[in-house]
């Protein structure tokens, strides 16, 4: 590994620039807060900025909910849960769920490129991945919502009460449907509470759910940071607490429940395997890793970041994996042939700066493709280390960006023990034509998601969750629906 | 002259063994009447650490068995149980203050709840599992695991039936538990271990501690190793600071229930569940 060129340099073909136009997102200057179906000014009037990660413009300015304002929310989800949502019949739930799917769809676009705006991720990922399965999860809980009786809890399931749902920065759209879709099937109200850096979508889907005519105060959205999620998932009046983020939050938020009689469930951090065995369709899983890895620009909690490949594989798949990095596209998010966007904030930016230089400092080899940034906006060109011990931080430690860490095993046996190495339990992939070490691979390895042949799979009637210190309980298909329901 | 009855020395089970606290302290344990019973074990907190290495040891071999094999022991252990119904209902009669005939139908329903839990064995999976039809070439199932190393502490009140209640549910699906019997009442949950010695259960997947539920709470709460805790023996007051320690490696956590449950009620499948974890698997489709 020590020859840190490709073998051969592929094509790379200079493409016109293709941007989506942004001219079909109106934005406000000034957001508020959607409480008790309107938006509100917050009750100590500050605000925060939200700014274009690929171009730092301010793009809005929004509403910082403090806990006076938690309050207001939670009270107006709590009387529309006893007033409307909790009585309101299943089959009648169901449609307002089946209208914002539907919403969703014919927005899409819109909803697309707001995103990306927002977030820095390609628009071909906001338009193809987020918003689409966004609309798939609203269809498919739309359908549980009196079927409840059905599925497994008992023969007539009750719903817990209110919801605080905190979400993160980097699939805004998407968890909010993960989170929002199957609470308001199971019968809850909820208050969510977007990432600080990435509210204007939860914002529109707020304005989807007033065209939807949803009832008011079914769903309260409040932005703010930290302490504003803080004061959401502390409330009295909150049944249930669920939490997409990282593990140092998780566990906080775990402390801050303890000794209540709140639901939880938490969907924390990865440090997942990409394992590839040395029989795999190389072309296919040098797709499969840079899926893993540079998707979304690494912002995935389930990211491929340690990649396990045997010895015997290990330099083809190398160059074949260097090629194929030098022909990815970084830049403009909007453009469409964009594959790696911006980062989504300086703060972010720093952490993965830093990991990476950890790397090196500790003996790893560090190579990344010839790749202009532009010269504005947060950028980190794709990494690659190789010569990566298990011991390394970058070999332990969530990166949330697009960095891999190459390791080498020689045995089935070495790739498991590798692979489960880790105090996360999130997900994990495997590479390989043999369909019995398949199968063989997802009985060992302590993860909630495997992914054979594929990866960063995502579909609403597939469970999705960690193991171990990546959170407990399901989100997606029937599973899913238990993190809402009183059993 | 009647004879001397040859007594038995009470003491922790971990790893398969029978050791003594390693701290040498045992406390006396007293029947519902106030009569002397028996010394029993008062387990350290190392000694609550050995246990936990114990069943950390045991998960592998015991999740990797069949779900047949595994209800196929557990059921010997209910054959074990019935054999000794006699031991059993004086031990309980004693402790928890029962006259004979009711004790009687504690131990039988602890018994039974044995049955029903390794019948479970091979039958969880279907309920619990799933095909899920996602859209693309993939074959998506989602099957249920165990959790992995579970800490119990059992009911203060109910010494066998609800100590069966909250144990069975662990092991069955393949995890392992370190259990902390009943305070007061230990006495039935030592004979169930020397039931467990010798019903082909394999060493350390249940170890069980006798000893001051304040002092061993604590030390399993906040263990690294341990994956999730069982609470339901704790007084909810001091419940609040257990499920704060547990968070340092987000352990699952039952709560203590707010009321004194009734461990003759249908379980339903509520302790099951909590021990599993859901794992989703994407096989692809292609020819």
């Amino acid at each position: 590994m020590a020859d840190s060129t490709p073998a051969t340099t592929a094509q790379r073909w200079d493409y016109a620039p293709a941007p989506e136009s942004r001219d079909i997102v109106t934005l406000r200057s000034s957001y508020g807060l959607f409480v008790d179906g309107d938006f509100v000014d917050p009750v100590e009037g500050g605000s925060f900025k939200t700014v274009n990660p690929a171009s730092e413009e301010v793009l809005a300015e929004v509403a910082l909910a403090t806990s006076a304002d938690v309050d207001r929310a939670v009270a107006a989800a709590r009387r529309a849960h006893t007033d409307v949502w909790g009585p309101m019949p299943g089959s009648e739930r169901a449609k307002y769920l089946y209208r914002i799917a539907r919403v969703i769809q014919e927005r899409a676009r819109e909803l697309a490129v707001l995103e990306t705006l927002d977030n820095g991720k390609p628009i071909r990922e906001s338009r193809d991945v987020d918003v689409p399965l966004a609309a798939a999860h609203f269809f498919s809980y739309a359908g549980w919502a009196d079927k409840l009786d059905h599925a497994g809890f008992g023969s007539d399931p009750r719903p817990l009460g209110v919801a605080g749902q905190v979400i993160p920065w980097n699939f805004p759209l998407l968890m909010a449907a993960w989170k929002l879709a199957p609470a308001l099937a199971a019968g809850n109200t909820c208050v969510l509470k977007p990432a600080e850096t990435t509210p204007l979508t939860a914002l529109l889907l707020a304005e989807i759910l007033q065209q939807v005519d949803l009832p008011p105060g079914v769903v309260n959205i409040v932005t703010g940071a930290g302490d504003t999620g803080a004061a959401l998932v502390a409330h009295e009046g909150v049944d249930k607490v669920a939490f997409t983020g990282s593990t140092e939050v998780g566990k906080q938020i775990q402390r801050t429940v303890a000794g209540t009689r709140k639901r939880l469930t938490l969907e924390l951090g990865g440090k997942a395997a990409n394992v590839v065995f040395d029989d795999a369709p190389l072309d296919q899983a040098v797709e499969g890793i840079v899926n893993g890895i540079f998707f979304n620009q690494g912002h995935v909690c389930c990211a491929g970041s340690r990649m396990l490949v045997q010895e015997s594989v290990a330099e083809p798949l190398l160059d074949a994996l260097k090629r194929r990095l030098g022909t990815l596209r970084l830049g403009d998010p909007l453009d469409k042939n964009t594959d790696i966007g911006a980062i989504n904030s300086p703060e972010q930016l720093a952490k993965i700066t830093e990991l990476a230089s950890s790397g090196e400092a500790e003996g790893a080899e560090r190579w990344s493709p010839p790749c202009t940034l532009p010269e504005r906006g947060w950028w980190f060109p794709p990494t690659v280390f190789t010569g990566v011990s298990q011991s390394h931080r970058i070999a332990r430690e969530e990166i949330f960006g697009p960095v891999l860490s190459v390791l080498t095993f020689r045995t089935p046996e070495e790739a498991v023990a590798k692979a489960n190495n880790t105090p996360y339990g999130l997900s994990a992939g495997v590479w390989t034509e043999k369909g019995s070490r398949i199968l063989w691979m997802a009985q060992r390895l302590r993860a909630g998601v495997v992914w054979a042949n594929t990866y960063n799979r995502f579909d609403p009637a597939s469970p999705f969750g960690g193991y171990r210190e990546s959170g407990f309980g399901r989100e997606g298909g029937r599973h899913g629906l238990e993190a809402y329901l009183d059993v | 002259m009647s004879r001397v009855s040859v007594r038995k020395t009470y003491k922790l089970f971990i790893g398969g063994a029978f050791p003594r606290s390693e701290s040498g302290r045992s406390y006396a344990v007293s029947s519902a009447d106030g009569r002397f019973l028996a010394n029993v074990a008062q387990a350290s907190r190392k000694d609550a650490r050995d246990a936990v290495v114990a069943a950390r040891k045991a998960f592998p071999g015991w999740w990797q068995r069949s779900a047949y094999n595994r209800g196929q022991v557990l059921y010997r252990v209910a054959e074990m149980l019935e054999d000794r119904r006699a031991q059993f209902i004086e031990e309980v009669a004693g402790v928890e203050g029962l006259d004979r005939d009711a004790a009687g139908d504690v131990v039988d329903a602890a018994v039974d709840r044995w049955v029903w839990y390794a019948g479970w064995a091979d039958k969880v999976a279907q309920v619990l599992g799933a095909a899920n039809p996602v859209a693309g070439p993939y074959f998506n199932f989602s099957v249920p695991e165990p959790t992995g190393v579970v800490a119990v502490i059992a009911p203060q009140d109910s010494s066998l039936l609800g100590f069966v209640s909250v144990l069975a549910p662990v092991v069955v699906t393949g995890g392992t538990a370190v259990v902390v019997a009943s305070e007061a009442r230990p006495t039935p949950a030592v004979t169930l271990s020397e039931v467990l010695a010798t019903s082909d259960v394999p060493a350390g997947v249940v170890n069980v501690l006798t000893g001051r539920t304040a002092e061993l709470a604590p030390v399993l709460a906040a263990h690294r190793d341990v994956d999730g805790i069982d609470l339901t023996g704790v007084d909810p007051a001091a419940s609040g600071e257990l499920e704060a320690a547990a968070a340092d490696n987000v352990k699952r956590v039952l709560r203590p229930p707010l009321h004194a449950p009734d461990w003759r009620a249908d379980p339903g499948t509520r302790r099951l569940a909590a021990w599993l974890e859901i794992k989703t698997v994407w096989h692809p489709v292609g020819r």
